[in-house]
């Protein structure tokens, strides 16, 4: 079984399905990549480049803007995309994040 | 071919699914009083519920009112300490006027603490032998009002436990079950999509508006209705949060909105409008997930889906809370709070199929009387507090 799962064919993220290891393959129709960092289980990964002002999209859905050019394989998540409607309010030490 | 259970039946007609005394405080005064009376009934079926606040509110009202008349309530003790705002005596004529017993204590004129709770437990003990005998009556889906929350959410649920529980709803709202989702402020996203799936444009434009309402609301609170634990689980944003959790409605036509404590006319699916109306006022809409799953409650529902990732282990008085686990590592580490591990979703071992036919069956298992987790545990989480509300607009409802 993957370790990834991509909800939507429209999608720049992937899903992953268990706690995945930094150097962990993902592939897309833009390439093949591996993961710049730990991701936990439910945490997104960006399948191809994603430069900063566009859009992050999760479900065929914009989930928010891309606060920073973000790289294949990198964990996408509160330290570089940010809500088009209210800020994400979290604790950077409990936010999951390996890459800051 | 639909399943068929023994409900309990009500003077007004509704049909119940549980047969519990409710204790009510009438303010936070009254509040240790009343749930000394509820300690001294563990094994019965005797729920405390109540409203803290001395200042009057026209929701709070109308919330107790709905709770105290609920299909699985038969009886209502109000324990009220006397100067309190609250319509207390409205409040017992509105039970009584739906046939169940309510009575009345008042503590600055029954003596004091001790002996309150001495009448009370009194009180209590003589309404469980008068609703002992309540008539019993055939009960299927189609009777059924059924609300679903999510908290606790993570990057899980809306993969798993939400879309699992949004076919279950499907298939419950086919066969006639009034089916209540929630949380506009967790719909802030969906707007669009959501709008297409009303019965009418009128409603179409209802729901726009609903959501941007909540839009507006938590702006100015300056927090979304996200959580720290939400962005530990892997959610970034609000309207990626609202995603996941909007699935949980299903595929189903959108039939009406309903505000807190109004009870849908007829089978369908409705969106719960739970941000208030008017300027901001008493903070935030809800302040924890069991405000959402009382104001269910309220407007009917028999029992509440509850879909967590993160793991929350509540349960609710009056209504069974049915814990649905979207998160396989959470199903493992709180399994003894959990009615339904959709985490196996994820792992691939089961498909969304499988675990929609296992929310159903724990439904109809849970309406004949089946102790959900919560209940086997004790829980009976109950939270109300202010709130203001204009009354819902034409366009809302379906004609009955």
């Amino acid at each position: 079984m993957s370790a990834f799962l991509k909800l939507h064919r429209d999608d720049n993220v992937q899903v992953a399905l268990r706690l995945v290891h930094r150097g962990t393959r993902i592939t897309s129709e833009s390439g093949a990549f591996e993961t710049l960092s730990d991701v936990a289980m439910a945490h997104k990964v960006a399948d191809r480049p994603i430069a900063k002002g566009d859009l992050v999209i999760k479900y065929g859905m914009p989930i928010g803007t891309a606060s920073e050019d973000i790289a294949p394989g990198a964990h996408v998540h509160v330290h570089n995309i940010v809500s088009r409607y209210t800020a994400t309010h979290y604790r950077k030490e409990e936010a999951g994040l390996t890459d800051v | 071919m639909s399943e068929v259970w023994q409900g309990f039946l009500r003077s007004d007609g509704r049909k119940g699914i549980r047969n519990t005394v409710a204790v009510a405080y009438l303010v936070e005064c009254a509040h240790f009083v009343a749930d000394e009376i509820v300690r001294n009934f563990r094994d019965a079926e005797v729920h405390l519920i109540g409203f803290p606040g001395c200042f009057p509110n026209d929701y709070a009202q109308k919330m107790m009112e709905r709770l105290g008349t609920h299909p699985n309530v038969g009886a209502v003790l109000l324990v009220s300490l006397g100067c309190e705002s609250f319509n207390r005596s409205k409040l017992a004529s509105v039970i009584a006027a739906s046939g169940r017993p309510v009575e009345t204590l008042v503590i600055q004129k029954t003596g004091g603490s001790a002996a309150t709770i001495d009448k009370g437990t009194a009180l209590v003990r003589d309404m469980l032998d008068r609703i002992a005998d309540v008539p019993l009556v055939d009960m299927g889906v189609s009777d059924l009002v059924v609300g679903t929350v999510c908290g606790g959410s993570d990057g899980t649920s809306g993969l798993s436990g939400n879309p699992a529980a949004g076919r279950t709803f499907d298939r419950l709202v086919a066969e006639g079950a009034a089916c209540i989702f929630e949380e506009t402020g967790e719909l802030i996203g969906c707007e669009h999509i959501m709008a297409e799936r009303a019965v009418t444009p009128e409603l179409g434009a209802e729901l726009k508006a609903c959501v941007d309402k909540a839009a507006r609301y938590y702006s100015v609170l300056g927090y979304g209705s996200f959580a720290a634990g939400n962005a530990t689980g892997g959610l970034s944003t609000i309207e990626e949060k609202s995603l996941g959790a909007y699935v949980k409605s299903g595929d189903a036509p959108i039939s009406g909105i309903i505000k807190p404590g109004d009870v849908p006319p007829k089978g369908g699916l409705y969106l719960m409008d739970v941000v208030p109306d008017g300027e901001v006022r008493f903070g935030f809409p809800n302040i924890s997930d069991n405000a959402e799953i009382v104001e269910m409650i309220a407007s009917g529902a028999h029992m509440t889906l509850f879909i967590t990732g993160r793991g929350s282990v509540v349960g609710s008085a009056i209504s069974p809370v049915i814990k649905i686990c979207a998160n396989p590592d959470t199903y493992r580490a709180l399994a003894g709070d959990m009615d339904i591990n959709a985490g196996a979703i994820i792992e691939g071992k089961q498909s969304l199929d499988d675990v929609a036919g296992e929310i159903y069956t724990r439904i109809c298992a849970t309406a004949a009387g089946t102790a959900t987790a919560s209940e086997a545990l004790g829980h009976q989480e109950f939270i109300l507090t202010y709130k203001s509300f204009d009354p819902i607009g034409p366009a809302c409802l379906p004609t009955v």
